[in-house]
């Protein structure tokens, strides 16, 4: 299977350089070869599996637990104004 | 008459009523300064686990049920990933593939014509940031932004109509329904101003009679019911003018103008989504049970519809009494505790729609919002039942009581208003009043009887207004016969 490289590199935000793309489209490309032996297997009773552990209903109280750290999450703000996350603007 | 047939589907989201978060223990509280309300679970850090409000869900399947909805046996979350300052995972989690439930409706009314509008699902999401744009007041032409974390994975329920709309005036109708039902049963404030609930909507027309739909755009940004009239009323006209010029419609995401109440198209460079859902690793499936949801079924109690029919034939008010009675969960509520504490449903529902909702509206109030009780309200009705005050003077009673504060009792014995209802009390006050009075009273003695009018005017008057009306006029008689 063909994996166009330049695309998913765009949806990751990844600039890649040539050698980059060419190392990385073998390289998902041969994930997506040693993926595609499952299509070997008849799943055609098997309802799709969107977890590997039989869990079910996790579920918290609704309660609040302030969060003790609020100042370190800030720190790590590229730069900080009036108590908010500054970044560039949006849309050109 | 139009030669083209609008059809709309909306996107609602509405903020759950939970006091923590979705997926963390943050609050939820709206209007704390800005990122005090954020953990490392709802700003992404590294090895973080996320779980689920049970509230949320409770919350969610409520609204399911009272939409007729199909709850699923299995949901999931999926991440949907994208890149946006205000989204700090670079992924929503929300229900994708699996959501809550399925395939329900709600009864919408325009026009005095109902119409069923189909619910295809209801499904869960978590809510995100809050950008502030600087340099500008738009998000185009701003040097930068500032972000708030404080709303991100505040739990968000989305409902999703089928595209069963007609016009921009039913899907205004429909807005202002789920709004009441949401409120109703308590799972959201649905303040549309406040963003508490919002509606993004797909348009297209088509000619009349054809089978096949039209292409659509995405309206966004309407943050009112007006909003939604008139981004949906300008869209159409958009559409039909561009096909009526021979042009094409281009699928596009449009955002509404309050202030030139048209829409605009909004230039993206990605030229196509690709959310890459898949499912959130770190939160299990969620399987209700069928005992859980019958636990969550009985707290909805009487839907509107329901409630209305019943005030009709039950307490006998009038269809146009009652809708103005369900019109607000709290007014019909503080209806129905005070007919129990006193069986005259017409009178109570006269006094709470007549002056109590005259005070509300003077000082900009909702009945929840004062301190005010139904035993109250009928403490002053029954004094004027044991005609300890009359009707008139009641009315004075319930101003001065909604705006001091105080108690019923203290209200009616500080003003001295009490009525007079002692006949002796009464007798001498009607002497006094004959006594000075010798022209009208023989007149009436001369057979002008309706000058009795007048005397019982003079005895009021002498009483200040408190003596009881119906005393006076028998005793009045009475001692002008024995004169
Ligand atoms: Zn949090």
């Amino acid at each position: 299977m063909k994996i166009d490289v330049e695309h998913v590199a765009k949806l990751a935000r990844l600039g890649l350089s040539e050698e980059e793309k060419k190392l990385f489209a073998d390289q998902l490309s041969a994930i997506f070869e040693f993926a595609e032996m499952l299509n070997k297997l008849d799943t055609k009773n098997t309802p799709p599996t969107s977890h590997a552990i039989p869990m079910k209903n996790v579920l918290r109280e609704d309660k609040v637990v302030p969060c003790k750290n609020v100042e370190d999450i800030l720190a790590n703000a590229p730069e900080e104004e009036a108590h908010m996350f500054k970044v560039p603007r949006i849309l050109e | 008459m139009s030669k083209y047939e609008t059809v709309i589907g909306l996107e609602i989201h509405a903020q759950l009523l939970t006091e923590s978060k979705m997926f963390c223990g943050c609050s939820t509280k709206f209007g704390n300064k800005p990122n005090t309300n954020i953990c490392p679970v709802c700003t992404g850090q590294p090895g973080v686990l996320p779980v689920t409000n049970k509230k949320a869900i409770e919350l969610a399947i409520k609204t399911a049920i009272a939409l007729s909805c199909k709850i699923e046996p299995s949901s999931v979350f999926a991440r949907k990933n994208y890149f946006y300052p205000d989204l700090p995972k670079a992924y929503q989690v929300s229900q994708y593939e699996l959501p809550l439930a399925t395939g329900g409706h709600i009864e919408i009314e325009v026009a005095g014509q109902k119409k069923r509008i189909g619910i295809i699902r209801v499904h869960l999401e978590e809510d995100a940031g809050k950008l502030v744009h600087q340099g500008a007041d738009r998000i185009m032409g701003s040097d930068s932004s500032l972000v708030d974390y404080n709303r991100t994975g505040v739990p968000l329920m989305e409902i999703v109509s089928e595209p069963d709309i007609r016009s921009p005036l039913e899907a205004k109708a429909f807005m202002e329904t789920l709004q009441h039902l949401l409120q109703f049963i308590q799972v959201c404030d649905a303040k549309m101003e406040e963003g508490s609930l919002r509606c993004d909507a797909n348009i297209s027309i088509r000619p009349v009679g054809d089978k096949k739909l039209g292409t659509k755009t995405e309206i966004k940004n309407m943050n009112s019911f007006r909003g939604v009239l008139k981004a949906l009323g300008s869209e159409e006209k958009r559409h039909a003018e561009v096909k009526e010029a021979g042009g094409t419609i281009i699928q596009e995401t449009r955002y509404f103008d309050d202030t030139t109440e048209t829409t605009t198209g909004m230039r993206s460079k990605e030229s196509a989504h690709d959310y890459r859902y898949f499912p959130e690793p770190d939160l299990v499936p969620v399987e209700p049970e069928g005992a859980w949801i019958s636990e969550i079924k009985k707290t909805i109690g009487e839907l509107p519809e329901a409630k209305k029919q019943r005030f009709e034939t039950e307490c006998g008010l009038s269809a146009a009494d009652a809708e103005l009675l369900i019109s607000s969960p709290v007014l019909a509520a503080f209806f129905e505790q005070a007919i129990k504490l006193h069986d005259k449903p017409k009178i109570v529902a006269n006094w709470i729609m007549g002056d109590l909702t005259a005070y509300l509206n003077e000082n900009k109030k909702a009945i929840d919002e004062i301190d005010f009780t139904p035993a109250q309200l009928v403490e002053i009705l029954k004094s004027i039942d044991k005609g300890t005050i009359s009707g008139k003077i009641a009315k004075t009673v319930l101003v001065e009581v909604l705006k001091s504060g105080k108690q019923v009792k203290d209200v009616i014995a500080e003003s001295g208003m009490t009525q007079v209802s002692d006949e002796g009390e009464i007798i001498k006050i009607i002497k006094e009043v004959l006594k000075h009075n010798p022209g009208p009273v023989a007149e009436y003695k001369k057979g002008k009887k309706a000058t009795i009018g007048f005397l019982v005017g003079q005895v009021m008057k002498a009483s200040k207004g408190r003596a009881n009306p119906g005393m006076a006029n028998k005793l009045l008689a009475k001692l002008l016969a024995e004169s």
